[in-house]
Order: structure tokens, then sequence, then C-alpha cells
């Protein structure tokens, strides 16, 4: 059943590890690139990547698919689905499941839930405390033999410096990342969106920026005595940039990530929107001042990825008022294009390509792809970066609508998603 | 704003005035005198006509009614309907109404549904011993069983045509005209 | 007879932030002829027979029902109440289920009142009917915004550079923010004053100046509108103790003869006595709290007036 040779013919190669795209053909044999050459014959299935960008499959470092416990708003099929409709052909699940993936047992489900489904290769970061209620750490080395890429307590922070302190040292032996959820639950409970005049007039629960900074300084200041990865989930606020940046001259081994949301919106689009509660996530859209530096940060090479934080609910679980409404969007579908239109102007596409690539993929420690070199996986996409569409949100193989795209004009598209030599999204039409 | 083409003056300020004096004699002279007698103008234009009768009435007979006015806005019956937006105005009737006889002025009697609506008010405020109607124009077309006990003139009138009353208080002459409604251009309830 | 063409030129009444000065001087006037009808014998006109309004209250809030329950009895319309608190609608029904519900009874109007700010908006975009927000969160409140300026009004004839000043909880307060926004479209120069942790950022962008000390507001101040204060929000004590807070804050007659001139209070009610107003100012024989509770009727006559008469105007246009 599996067609894992495909020979992708006649694109531009857009590596990531330069600066240029250049025509060539990508051969893969058992799911793994083979041959990266100018011109390459086969006699293998061809899929025409004429007038294409050829790029590595996607990374996605951050994202939630439901399952298990709340298929209604996505699950692992149709959040697989949204994820090569997307370009993505590695995700990481995050551990804010019902019940908590806090153990091998459920790690493993997960992952072999996601090679059942078969689309894209589903990771799992592991629960950082049992229950993810921050109390009690779980069990990360079971997990980590069970093949959990990182942990983290995510939808939460992990808030008691005494336990991340801990955790970060526990976690440093297996050489995976700790990734938190930066807030101060002090400073945000009862909060809906920023802090601000607009927070003010629309008289909505305010979420000061500082909530983040103050935890992103604490985790450094552990990090200097624990050593070890601390990685910032989407990370929403300038100076927690700065806090990165320097971190990092000092020799300490601090990643970030932002979303695809925080680079294209920003919280006056909570003033525009009239109460849709599709513009309410935590982190909550930031001062533009801020999206200013998230979008400096990429171009700078601080954020080492975009990972889209897809999180699915329901337009009824959307619909019971800004305030009660709950955190998140989905976005998997929408991360490239949201990207390109944003960072385009200021990267070469090659460059943009890093933060779906090669970045997230040193910041989890994945060797085996990101890249288009022989003997990395066969995740390929075909990208028309020039293709302009309005979105419909409608249109998402995602279970949930709780999208902020719906309706915006979008240039970027990813026409094919290849995953380990298998078609798994679009071209049908340029197989041959 | 509906432009009105004037096409007959019947009434100049001269006629109006006789019209109005012998209203109020007429006026004196069924209730026997002004004990129990009160005046209400309607809004707008017989505020003013019911001001004048009141002056009329106390030149001849010492002694002012008490004078008040309304407005029938809240109780137009076609409010459902209309299409332009009207304005509440105010309503004040500054003495007690019941077991009066109340004098109700307006300024032209047409469908009959003006009339009604104050007299709904009326009854709202109380419970007047008799209620009887003045206009200055009668320029018939009833919809409602509502006849006038005082008119200034009877005028026989299309529905193709309007009567512009213009008095000095309002509009700085005392004038009345027939004039011709513009043409419908496209069919409007 | 061609009547002057004056309407609110939209379908719901959400906020005073949104309106203009003008149409807030439409609603005013337009109450002060409502405020007239009260004093009749028969309080009650048939301007508005046939037209169903639906009062939902997902809040609990018994004076504000009432007034609103009063205003349309006296304009005749046909009202419903969901007792909303007392069923299962209270936790978590959607507001497209309510919106849909709302539609399928034939409802013209809804005068909604929810703890979330920007429900009555997401409820207005869902529905046809018209949409008055009774309070929603910490959002507005703006029929009470509205019958404070017409209580002010009483007393100034134009609130131009005229000094108000909102004292307590503006941080969590709906009535603060119709207040600041109805005011400053008035002309009037706005100023809080409060404990810093019941003021929210961004008030001086809004124009609004802020007093630290209730003495110097006083000493500025021709109105002051005296908040309702509630020690805890969501179980989180905000200020240490009401009897701190009245210590600071609370307005007394002596603080008022500080002052050294007249200032008109207002209070939108419910008074905690002693606490944000001393029983002695509440009571005191020029006190206009009860006036507005008349007023409000009034107001809310006007604002269900006017709106009622857009909809009857685009029905007459889909004749």
């Amino acid at each position: 059943m599996a067609r894992s040779d495909l020979l992708i013919r006649g694109g531009r190669i857009a590596d990531p590890a330069g600066d240029v795209l250049l025509p060539g053909d990508v051969l893969i044999r058992d799911g793994a690139i083979v041959e990266v050459a100018s011109s390459i014959d086969a006699d293998v299935p061809v899929l025409d990547a004429t007038g294409l960008v050829v790029a590595p499959g996607f990374i996605d470092l951050h994202a939630h698919f439901r399952e298990p416990g709340q298929e209604w708003k996505e699950d692992i099929a149709s959040g697989s689905r949204a994820a090569v409709a997307g370009g993505f052909t590695t995700v990481c699940l995050m551990p804010n499941t019902v019940p908590a993936l806090h153990d091998q047992e459920r790690v493993r489900f997960v992952m072999a839930r996601g090679r059942e489904v078969g689309l894209a290769d589903l990771r799992v970061v592991g629960a950082a405390t049992i229950d993810i209620a921050g109390s009690k750490m779980a069990p990360l080395g079971e997990m980590a033999q069970a093949g959990c890429v990182a942990f983290s307590d995510d939808g939460h922070p992990i808030l008691d410096s005494g336990l991340m302190r801990r955790i970060l040292e526990y976690a440093g032996q297996f050489e995976l990342p700790v990734v938190q959820h930066a807030e101060d639950t002090g400073l945000t409970r009862g909060g809906a969106m920023n802090e601000g005049v607009i927070a003010t007039r629309l008289g909505l629960g305010a979420m000061p920026r500082c909530a983040e900074d103050i935890i992103v300084h604490r985790d450094i200041a552990l990090l200097e005595i624990t050593g070890g990865h601390l990685h910032i989930a989407h990370a929403s606020s300038a100076v927690t940039m700065d806090l990165v940046r320097e971190a990092r001259e000092r020799g300490l081994q601090v990643t970030c990530e932002v979303t695809p949301h925080h680079l294209f919106f920003d919280e006056n689009w909570v003033a525009s929107c009239h109460y849709d509660a599709n513009y309410k996530m935590n982190p909550p859209l930031r001062a533009s001042s801020d999206r200013d530096a998230l979008i400096e940060a990429c171009i700078d090479g601080t954020v080492d990825a975009i990972a889209t934080d897809h999180a699915p609910h329901l337009p009824d679980e959307k619909e019971m008022g800004f305030g009660a409404a709950p955190f998140g969007v989905i976005g998997l579908e929408t991360a490239f294009a949201a990207a390109v239109t944003v960072l385009l102007p200021h990267l070469s596409l090659p460059r943009l390509l890093r933060l779906f690539t090669t970045g997230p993929a040193r910041v989890f420690g994945f060797d085996d792809r990101g890249r288009l070199e022989p003997g990395l996986r066969g995740d390929v996409v075909l990208l028309d970066p020039e293709a302009e569409f309005i979105y419909d949100v409608a249109s998402s193989a995602s279970r949930s609508r709780n999208s902020p795209f719906h309706g915006q004009r979008l240039r970027g598209r990813v026409v094919a998603t290849v995953s380990a030599g298998r078609l798994v999204h679009g071209g049908g039409n340029r197989l041959h | 704003m509906t432009t009105l083409q004037r096409k007959a003056r019947i009434m100049d300020a001269h006629r109006m005035r006789r019209a109005i004096t012998r209203i109020a004699y007429e006026i004196v002279e069924r209730n026997k005198g002004t004990d129990a007698l009160a005046v209400i103008g309607i809004r707008t234009r017989g505020v003013p006509l019911g001001q004048r009768l009141v002056e009329q009435i106390a030149a001849h007979e010492g002694e002012a009614p008490p004078f008040g006015y309304l407005d029938i806005t809240l109780y137009r019956d076609d409010l459902q309907t209309i299409a332009y937006h009207p304005v509440v105005g105010p309503t004040s009737i500054p003495f007690n109404i019941n077991d009066r006889h109340i004098i109700l002025v307006d300024d032209v009697l047409f469908t009959g549904r003006t009339a009604r609506a104050a007299i709904s008010v009326l009854i709202d405020f109380g419970r007047p011993r008799s209620i009887h109607l003045a206009a200055l124009i009668d320029r018939g077309h009833r919809e409602l069983p509502i006849c006038p006990d005082y008119v200034g003139r009877v005028v026989p009138t299309a529905r193709t045509e309007a009567i512009q009353v213009n008095l000095s208080e309002t509009d700085g002459e005392d004038v009345v005209y027939v004039c011709d409604l513009p043409p419908l251009t496209e069919p409007q309830s | 007879m061609i009547a002057e063409s004056t309407g609110l030129a939209r379908k719901d009444l959400l906020g005073l932030e949104e309106l203009t000065a003008e149409e807030i001087r439409l609603i005013l006037r337009t109450a002060r002829e409502f405020r007239e009808v009260l004093d009749r014998p028969i309080k009650k006109v048939p301007a508005l027979r046939g037209l169903t309004v639906a009062n939902l209250f997902f809040e609990n809030s018994t004076r504000t029902k009432m007034s609103f329950e009063l205003a349309q009895k006296r304009l005749s319309t046909d009202s419903i109440g969901f007792a909303v608190s007392t069923s299962s609608v209270k936790k978590g029904e959607s507001l497209r289920d309510t919106a849909q519900n709302i539609e399928a009874m034939r409802v013209d109007m809804i005068v909604m009142r929810h703890s979330e700010s920007g429900a009555p908006r997401r409820l207005a975009e869902m529905v046809d009917a018209h949409v008055v927000n009774a309070g929603d969160g910490c959002h507005e409140h703006p029929t009470q915004g509205l019958l404070d300026l017409y209580t002010m009004q009483e007393r100034f004839d134009d609130l131009r550079d005229r000094r108000v000043v909102i004292i307590g909880d503006i941080a969590h307060s709906r009535v603060a923010r119709s207040n600041i926004h109805g005011l400053l479209k008035l002309g009037a120069k706005v100023g809080v004053c409060g404990p810093p942790t019941l003021l929210p950022m961004g008030l001086p962008e809004l124009g609004v100046d802020v007093y630290p000390h209730v003495e110097d507001a006083l000493a500025e101040a021709d109105i002051i509108n005296v908040l309702r204060i509630q020690l805890e929000r969501m179980g989180v004590p905000l200020f240490p103790s009401t009897r701190e807070y009245a210590s600071l804050f609370g307005i007394t007659p002596e603080r008022l003869e500080n002052a050294g001139h007249e200032i008109l209070v207002l209070h939108p009610g419910p008074i905690n006595r002693n606490v944000e107003l001393d029983s002695r100012v509440a009571d005191a024989p020029g006190s206009v709290i009860l006036s507005q509770v008349t007023n409000g009727v009034a107001v809310r006559m006007a604002v269900t007036y006017l709106l009622a008469k857009t909809r009857l105007e685009a029905g007459h246009g889909a004749l």
C-alpha cells in the first residue's frame, strides 16, 4: 500500500541551509531521500513540481490534537489531515489532553495512533508534572524512553520555582528541552486580552505582558544554575526576545518559538473584532510594538521556530462570551501563508523556511529531517509562495473552525505534501 | 421635505380672525359661559389657535378658561406604518380635566384620526364631562365617525390636495392655502 | 404636514462609546417627554402596541430589570422575561443557541444583561431583533449612563466644561465606562478617583483625569458619581477593607462641606450605606438619587421607543 518511492521533478529547491532557490529534483526511495540533483531519472512515480518551490516538510513544535479526551474538538486523524494540508510532516503534540500525557503508556498511545493514521509523524511532548497540575514531577525518564521529545505543562506554566529547577535539572540528563508556557498566573487571573487601553475600553480582563517576562526572566536565572535546555513556548513579548538574545550571549541553551497569529495580529484586532473569541488566545495578542519585535527576532535569528499552537475549540465553546470562551486558535493550515505574508518582505524564502524546518529540528533534536539531503526522511512540501487567496475556514480539515485568519487575504500556498515518500496532501493532478 | 404647490388662498388674516371670534362666541353660547370650560390645543398649530380662542373668550367673558396642549405622537394609530420618524413633543395639561367641558382645538380636520388620538390622550388624563372639537378648516374625507362641533370654514377638497394653515405665531402670517400634493413618482403607502 | 426625521439610525443600543453626541441628545430630549408621561394619572401610552420584547437577564439585577419592564409596560409592549438565573441556561448556553431560540420566538427586541463583556454585541450580530444592552460585564451599561446624564442635565442644563468625577471601582465598572463616553461626548470634563488597584490602564488615553485623593476630586467637581464598591472580585480582595475604603474615599457631609461649593451627588444604586456613601448624603433633602431611578424609566422608554421606530421604518420599507 505504501507508495514510498517518489521522484519530485522540475521544481526549484529551497535548501534552508542556503539562501537561494536552485532548479533540481529529489528522489525518495523507501521513504527516505536518496538523491538531490539538478536532474534525476528513475523508474518511480513522478510528482511534477514545475513552477513550484520544493522544500523540506514542515515541523511544528507545538499543537493540540485533543485526543484522548476531547475528540469533539479534534482528534489525531483530523489533526493529522490539517497538519499535512498546512505542509507539516512532523507535529509535536502537547500533553494537556484528558487525561494528560504524563506516562509512557499515554505517550506510546498517541504516537501509535499517529502511525495508524499515517499522514504526519506525530511526536509527543510529555507532561512535566503529574496531570500537568504543577506539583509533582512526572516520570520524565520513562517518557523519554517511550520517545517523547520534550517536557512541558503547556496550557499551564510550571510556577513553583523549586519544581521548575528540579525539572530543568532532571530533564537535562536526557538532553531534552523543557518547554515553558511563560505566564505568571497571579497577574493574569480572569484575564482575556493584553492589558492596556483597549482592554479597558472593552471591559475585558487584562493580562499584562510582564506576566510572560517575569517567568522567562526567572527561568533563565534558573538555567544559570541548572544547565540544560529551556524552550520558551509561544513567545509574545518584546522583552522575551531581549532576554533570549542576552541569555544566549552568555552561552545558555535557550530557544524560543513564536506563533503565526502573534506575528500577524496585534491587540488592535481585538478592538475591531466585535468580541469575536477567535481572537482570544494565551498569550493574548500583544501591542503592535511587541509584534514588531517578534518580526525583528524572526529576521535576526532570535526566533528558532514558528510553531502553530494549533488549539481547536468548537464554535459553541467559543461563543460563550469573550471572557468565558476558552483560549486558543487553530493554525496548522494558515501558518505558512501567515509567515509568508508577514515575513517574506523581510526574509528570503529559504531563510523563512528555516523557521519551519531546520530551526524546529534543532530545538527538539531531530537530526533525520528538516533538510533535503540523502539519508533524511522523505518529507517534502511543494509550495507556491506567490499564490494569493482569501482564507475560508470552512475549507479546514480540522474539526474546529476557530481561526482568526478567516476572511484574511494571505499569500503563499502549500500545494502538495509528501510524508516519508507518500503523497499525503494535494498534488494529485501532478502525479504521473 | 415635500414641497406643496399653492393653488388658492382660501382664508386671509381678517377672515381668520372673524372665524376664531365666531367660534369663541359659539363656545360661550353653547356652554352658557366659561364655567367648567377648558381649552386644549393639539400640537402643533392647534396650540396657537387654542390660545387665541382663550383670549377671545376672556375678552368677552372677563375670565380665561384654563388652557393646555397635548401631543398625540404616542397615540397615533399609524406608528406601525408611517415611514418617517415622528418626534415626540411635549404635552402640558396643568389642570384637572375631570368634570370639565373640554374644547379640543386643531387647525385642520381631515380623516379624524388625529382627533381620535387626542381624545384617547385626554381620557388617559381623566374623565371630562364632555369633549368638543373645534377646527379652523374642515376639509372632509373622514375615516372615523368624528364630527366637529365648531368649524371656521368647510372646504371641499380632493385627496390629492392639501390644506396649508399658516399662523403668525408659527409661520409669520395668518393665511390658509389649498395646495396640490406633488405627484408620487413611485407607489408608496 | 411633514415630520422631522431624526431617528436613531441604528438597530441596537450597545454602548455610549458608539453613539454620536447628537444621538445622545435625541435620546435625552425624548426622555424628557416620557418623563412627563410618568406624572400622568394613567402612566401608559399605546405607542408600541404589538412590539414584543424579551428581557434576558443572565445576571441578577432586580432594579434594572424592573426599570426596563416598567418602561416597556408604559409603552404598551408585550414583554416576556426569561428567569435565566434560575434555569439551566445560566451555565453554559452559547450565545448562538440563545440567539436562535429568540429568533424562533419572533421577538422584536431583546434587552440583555450578561456577565460577559461584549455578549450583547455578539447577540446583536446574530439576530434581526433590536438588542439593548442592560449591562455587559465590565464593558458598558448605556441606559444607566444615559439616566445619569439626564439627571445631571436636570441640574446643569449644559454639561459642557462641567467637571464630573466618578469615584470608586473604575476597573470593573460598566457604569463608569458608559459615563466616561457619554460625558466626554457632551463636552464635560471627566475625572476618576479611587484606590490605584481599582483604576484600569489607559485612562489618560481615554481623555480622563485621575485624582488620587478624593479631597482633590471634590475640590474641582461640579458633579460626582459614586459607584457601588465591592471588596472582592473573583475571590481576590482589591483593597484591605471596606472600613479603610470608607475612610479614604467615602463621601461624607464633612468632605462635601470642605469642598467649599455645591456638588451634585449621583449613585447608581444599590448603595452600600456608609461605605462609599454616607447615609446623611444619600438621604439629604436635595439628593437626586431617587430621581435617578425615576429618570431611568423615562430614559429606557425613550431608548425603547426610538429603537423600535427604526424597526418599524425598516419593516415599512420592505412592504
